[in-house]
């Protein structure tokens, strides 16, 4: 137990660490719970990249987030990438490494995008070997998140919530809940988002994410929410994470702003409201405890 | 469908935009709509044309924002990454270029975004100390003849028949300053330390550095480029090069 204490990230607001502000975060030190980066920003030889981050990871607890696994691929995981991320998970210690129940490589390429699957039995054991293959590879446990959806399939027999569920029983895999993503997902599917946090199974997560979605509208009109991570979290996402909070206790909590990066002052505001929603919750727990 | 098929063709009508969506997708009012599926192909496209942008930033400054764009989007419909590691994306971009018809109008842009890859490269590269001075110094001419040295990992020569260098120095900052010396440059792109490093190089230094960077020892190369040009300063080159950090060791020829 006090392995995976050390090993854990802190339950506090972390940010996304940018190539714009590495000197600012070094300079200041300002204080933000943990810092994430994309793995695959890191994959290069050597450089200012490599140079920061060791700087940074020794000042902050870090997560390395991999945005490229492509873990619900049909085909086969990418040898070659696991051993890139065995190297950099090896070198920097980092105290989450986390990936998505998404697609993204095919025989053309690396297509850039976290692409939807169905969820059907088949499509389960895939996936569950996929975990497994990749937890074999880096020696360590993953986190897998729930992904952002705009269309779904028909051939899907089973409910999101229980196919990531039964890929953690199966694997041992904790998992990620984005709770942007819930958001996007839910008004995309017109299904209630406070529902699916109800549901969810907190006592398996070991961080959330959060970020700012736009929104548009689909041939017939309805409602449609991007995961755009160019924006502040919106007023709906905070509600829905604070009733997550309220269910789950604090966890740590990344807010990604990946698009149209702002100066870090504005990244750090974010960070500071979702501290404030933190304490909040773990004040009234304590508060709870001691009347109990 | 099976998984393999089903996400085959999934991935086949995200690729061509003229196709019909794949089978099996639907949605809340039980169909599957167009504008939902448009979400994947657009991710797809914004996000390789941005990471094209953000490494050839003075390209998309020479031809404008809406030409790069047509341009990056021409580029990235028939290649994709071949792995999951953007930073590496468009390696073959600026040869891309060179056969883009209409870019034509601008002969030195290849050039310009062959300067841009290098540069990311460079900034990617494997770290290692500079070759220096004192290591060669103490040699006589006769020893320093024979030596072979290797380029520093984060290198890269371009020697162009247009001002490359001085294109991409007058479009670092906000204001653009014409280029007015308008003739052939060879440029060392170099990462000794933390900062990527564009250089000019002499004209007299260019052929010399471009031999010794294809393999040519000092005393072939100094040989080669007096040949060219009587006026060559050997020891000046060699001493310019070598303080810019553009090698990493002696790969071949003993130092006594």
């Amino acid at each position: 137990m006090n392995a995976v204490a050390r090993e854990s990230l802190p339950a506090r607001a972390g940010l996304g660490l940018k190539p714009e502000h590495y000197g600012h975060v070094l300079e200041a030190r300002p204080d933000v719970g943990f810092f994430e980066v994309h793995a695959e920003n890191y994959m290069g030889a050597g450089g200012p990249p490599h140079r920061y981050l060791e700087a940074v990871a020794s000042l902050y607890p870090l997560s390395l987030h991999g945005v490229g696994l492509s873990i619900g691929a049909a085909g086969p995981l990418d040898t070659a990438h696991l051993r890139r991320l065995r190297e950099l998970i090896d070198r920097y210690r980092p105290q989450s490494f986390s990936e998505h129940l998404a697609w993204s490589t095919h025989d053309t390429g690396f297509l850039n995008d976290l692409l939807p699957l169905p969820y059907t039995p088949e499509t389960l054991a895939r996936v569950s070997e996929h975990v497994d293959e990749a937890q074999q590879a880096i020696g360590r446990q993953l986190l897998l998140e729930n992904p952002s959806t705009y269309l779904l399939f028909t051939e899907s027999t089973i409910d999101e919530i229980d196919f990531l569920e039964a890929v953690a029983a199966r694997t041992g895999c904790g998992l990620l809940l984005d709770v942007n993503n819930v958001m996007v997902s839910c008004v995309n599917h017109r299904l209630d988002p406070a529902a699916y946090i109800d549901r969810f199974p907190v006592e398996r997560v070991g961080e959330i994410h959060l970020a700012g979605y736009d929104e548009t509208v689909d041939g017939a009109g309805d409602r449609l929410l991007i995961d755009a991570h160019g924006s502040p979290v919106k007023t709906d996402v905070m509600a829905l994470y604070d009733l997550t909070l309220a269910r789950a206790g604090p966890l740590p909590t990344l807010i990604e702003w990946d698009n149209d990066v702002p100066a870090f002052p504005t990244l750090h505001a974010e960070a500071v409201r979702v501290d404030a929603l933190l304490a909040g919750q773990a004040a009234r727990r304590n508060h709870l405890k001691r009347a109990g | 469908m099976e998984f393999t098929a089903s996400q085959h063709a999934f991935a086949q009508a995200l690729l061509h935009a003229d196709q019909p969506l794949p089978p099996g997708l639907t949605g809340a009012r039980g169909t599957a709509d167009e504008a939902r599926f448009a979400v994947y192909r657009n991710n797809v496209h914004v996000g390789l044309t941005r990471a094209l942008a953000q490494r050839f930033g003075v390209s998309e400054k020479l031809v404008g924002p809406d030409f790069f764009v047509g341009m990056a989007r021409a580029y990235a419909q028939d290649r994709k990454p071949s792995s999951p590691l953007i930073i590496d994306y468009g390696d073959e971009f600026p040869d891309f270029i060179a056969g883009f018809a209409p870019a034509r109008a601008l002969p030195y842009l290849p050039d310009v975004a062959r300067l841009e890859a290098a540069w990311t490269r460079a900034y990617h590269a494997a770290d290692a100390a500079p070759l220096t001075l004192a290591v060669l110094a103490p040699l006589a001419p006769e020893d320093l003849a024979t030596l072979i040295l290797r380029p520093h990992p984060s290198a890269a020569l371009l020697r162009s028949p247009h001002p490359v260098g001085s294109i991409w120095a007058a479009h670092q900052g906000t204001d653009v300053t014409p280029v007015d010396d308008w003739r052939p440059e060879t440029v060392l792109v170099v990462r000794p330390e933390m900062a990527v490093n564009v250089h000019v190089l002499p004209v007299r230094d260019g052929l010399f550095a471009a031999l010794l960077f294809a393999g040519g020892s000092l005393g072939a190369a100094a040989e080669a480029t007096l040949a060219e040009d009587p006026g060559f300063d050997f020891g000046a080159a060699l001493v310019g090069l070598l303080t810019l950090g553009a090698f990493a060791a002696i790969a071949q020829g003993d130092v006594p």
